[in-house]
């Protein structure tokens, strides 16, 4: 599962230095522009028409900063190579097949480096040229960056893969939306669960790193808001450089029980490790026996490669024939961001990005993303609204908002920091 | 608290029984009502005159689909992730043969004539059309993605394709098999259904909310129907199964989650009632006679019988787990 990777840097055993440059090599290309040739269209009489009348072009930008980032715990949750790329070409493919009905063309471009600066001005550089849409899975710094290079264009950046909830609020800018949910949605959505369960009393354990710390700030405010407690907090000292809990399972099997041993009477260990360096260990180990949530164990996102309700068994269906693999929270995050575009093109007829952009921050827009109900654009902060999947590493548990959690407009936004509490000022003007 | 409610519930059940019993003595007809159980993978058979489930019969995988052919000896049923349609005998319920039908099928529909069936793969962005004597695969026609209702005009000639993620009603000459329109509706179109005179086609959307009434002579939107129930939050309110009465006076629409099946005057349009039914309803079949309406309610296991002329809910059936298709014959 792909969490929020601020570049931080680290000193790897040489076990998983192999590991991890084994990983890297695949995207060690310092620069790498790639055209993915995806407006096909599988009807000839509809391209060869296409060719003919006038076919509205919409090129989407997917913009990814690579990160130097340490290994996670367990061999399965190594990225894979198109993490997000291929949700963009599956999203892409999507349009197309309605955009043939309409005479609209859909394209994809996808920029990847390691630097910040060079993919900002190649991106600053595309949107002059050619585009409007430019999907983001960067670091946060990043993302304002590039949204102050575009400040000027008629262009709207879509936010895929960070969840700091700063991005929404104080940070907030005018042409930045975001798929991807915040750490607070997620909590919150995790926090109804676990109260909604009658799990009220919560020993939080978390990283030492500012993203862990951010995670448990999103905790402690999501116990207060629905009413669970914090027994107690204990910091994982995690040593980047020796990895107190790496080796076999002997030191873990000794260290894990200890470490949780008398804590106050707690219902489930919460957890907030978000680069998966220490939680992993928790689950089957603490002293007590007492489930695990948070970042591993029982864990809230946008996605689940699982999910069959609401018609997504298609959609991942789909998805696997493509990719060769399950879809991920970031494949999915990418999708409904390229999904909103196509969305909004077919409902306004256009491929003027500023009807587009528009179109999808209105109260008119709406888009589909088999969560079983219409999703769309937070008015004040750009955010998507939408319900999210709280699951084991198999198998999605439930999905919140949980039933009896009632909001003034919409259940939806008893996820994450609300209208009446927002900090941000800068995007509906 | 419970007791009381239980109490309740003995009462409503028995006064419902009662109902039931007045509605066999009038009803001449003797009908059976089949029921695919997406997850068990059976099919619940119900008596249509004791309103019981009499028998469950092991078909293929993932029943979705469900209707019979013309002469009502074959039962048809598209078992999704076997991708095939399963035609079953329906006196002696044996299976008699499978079609081919694309990968799959979810929802289809038969020509007037009998003949061919038209059937939506929802994983494949198809519509498929099968010669069901010969079980011959005559076409493959390319839509939208997750092709998934299947209306046919009255005459045969026009054929109607909701794509769920395309969010438009293809238009399809059942001659030349060329898609001649697309109307765009609300988000997650997945029912189609022809009035019996042909000159409207109703559409279910199920993330829009909305019913979408559209000419099909001029592809025109008529009208789009709306629904707002009290006390239930208008996310919930998903329409999917739509039925129209031959004589074009009432509407069922069956509202998902809502838990209830909207009454719509068709000729005015209006939503006239709203009947609480079994949770999360999607599709909708009535009796011949339209006496009767079933209703197949996924998420409770049941499905409701309402009284079309009284607009009652008269009696909810246990069936398998997540019913999804309903289909009654009239013996």
């Amino acid at each position: 599962m792909r969490k929020w990777r601020a570049g931080f840097s680290n000193k790897l055993s040489t076990k998983c230095l192999a590991l991890l440059l084994s990983s890297l090599v695949l995207l060690s290309a310092p620069f790498l522009v790639k055209s993915s040739a995806v407006a096909q269209s599988p009807d000839p009489r509809a391209s060869k028409k296409s060719q003919q009348a006038d076919v509205q072009r919409i090129r989407i930008l997917l913009a990814r900063e690579q990160l130097d980032l340490p290994p996670p715990l367990s061999l399965l949750d190594f990225p894979p190579e198109d993490l997000g790329i291929a949700g963009a070409e599956l999203a892409i493919r999507d349009n197309n097949t309605t955009g043939r009905f309409l005479k609209q063309e859909f394209s994809l471009e996808v920029i990847e480096t390691t630097s910040a600066e060079e993919l900002i001005a190649k991106v600053a550089e595309r949107v002059a040229a050619e585009t409007g849409f430019v999907v983001a899975d960067v670091r946060a710094d990043t993302l304002l960056a590039l949204s102050d290079a575009l400040k000027d264009r008629t262009a709207l950046i879509f936010n895929a893969g960070s969840s700091d909830d700063s991005l929404r609020e104080e940070n907030c800018r005018k042409n930045v939306v975001h798929t991807a949910p915040t750490r607070t949605m997620l909590t919150d959505a995790l926090a109804q669960y676990l109260v909604w369960k009658r799990w009220r009393n919560w020993l939080l354990v978390h990283g030492t790193q500012p993203h862990d710390l951010a995670y448990a700030d999103a905790l402690r405010r999501a116990a207060k808001r629905f009413g669970a407690k914090i027994v107690e907090e204990r910091p994982f000292d995690l040593d980047v450089g020796s990895r107190r809990a790496d080796g076999g399972h002997e030191q873990i099997q000794q260290q894990i029980p200890t470490f949780t041993q008398n804590a106050p009477d707690y219902d489930v260990l919460v957890v907030a490790d978000e680069l998966d360096q220490f939680g992993g260990y928790l689950p089957f180990r603490t002293w007590d026996a007492r489930p695990v949530a948070g970042t591993q164990g029982l864990v809230p996102a946008s996605w689940h490669p699982s999910l069959e309700q609401w018609g997504a068994t298609q959609l991942q269906s789909r998805f696997q024939k493509l990719a060769k693999r399950p879809m991920r929270p970031l494949d999915y995050n990418i999708w409904i961001a390229i999904r909103s575009v196509g969305e909004a093109a077919t409902r306004t007829r256009s491929a003027d990005p500023a009807k587009l952009i528009a179109y999808i921050k209105s109260a008119e827009f709406d888009v589909a993303g088999f969560k079983g109900r219409k999703l769309n654009y937070r008015s004040w902060n750009g955010q998507l609204r939408q319900p999210i999947l709280v699951s084991t590493a198999k198998l999605p548990v439930t999905v919140s908002p949980q039933p009896g959690f009632l909001h003034q407009f919409t259940e939806l936004d008893t996820l994450g920091i609300d209208q009446p509490e927002t900090k941000c000022r800068n995007f509906a003007q | 608290m419970e007791e009381t409610l239980f109490q309740k519930n003995t009462y409503a059940a028995a006064t419902l029984a009662a109902g039931a019993a007045l509605l066999l003595a009038s009803s001449a007809l003797a009908q059976t009502v089949f029921v695919t159980n997406e997850k068990d993978n059976t099919v619940t058979v119900i008596d249509g005159d004791k309103l019981e489930a009499v028998k469950t019969i092991q078909v293929g995988q993932r029943p979705r689909g469900i209707t019979l052919s013309k002469d009502e000896k074959w039962l048809l049923i598209c078992a999704s992730d076997d991708n095939n349609v399963q035609v079953f005998d329906t006196k002696t319920l044996e299976l008699v043969k499978t079609l081919p039908s694309g990968p799959d099928p979810e929802l289809f529909i038969l020509h007037p004539s009998g003949n061919p069936l038209y059937i939506a793969n929802e994983d494949d962005n198809l519509v498929t059309v099968v010669d069901i004597e010969k079980g011959t695969v005559l076409a493959e026609v390319p839509v939208g993605v997750e092709p998934e209702g299947m209306g046919i005009s009255p005459d045969g000639k026009m054929l109607v394709n909701t794509s769920e993620t395309t969010n438009m009603d293809h238009f399809i000459d059942t001659e030349s098999y060329e898609i001649i329109d697309n109307v765009l509706v609300d988000s997650r179109p997945r029912f189609a259904e022809f009035t019996s005179d042909g000159s409207q086609v109703w559409v279910s959307a199920e993330i829009g909310g909305t019913v979408t009434v559209i000419e099909p002579s001029s592809r025109k939107i008529l009208t789009k129907i709306t629904f707002e129930i009290p006390g239930v939050s208008q996310d919930a309110i998903q329409p999917v199964g739509v039925r129209v009465t031959k004589d074009r006076k009432k509407a069922f629409v069956a509202l998902g989650p809502a838990n209830r099946v909207a009454v719509v005057n068709a000729e005015t349009f209006e939503v006239e009632k709203y009947l609480l039914v079994g949770q999360r309803v999607w599709q909708l079949a009535f009796t011949p006679d339209e006496r009767m309406l079933f209703t197949t309610n996924g998420a409770s296991n049941d499905v409701s019988v309402i009284d079309v002329e009284k607009l009652r809910v008269v009696r909810s059936i246990k069936t398998g787990r997540y019913p999804w298709g309903v289909v009654v014959a009239s013996f």
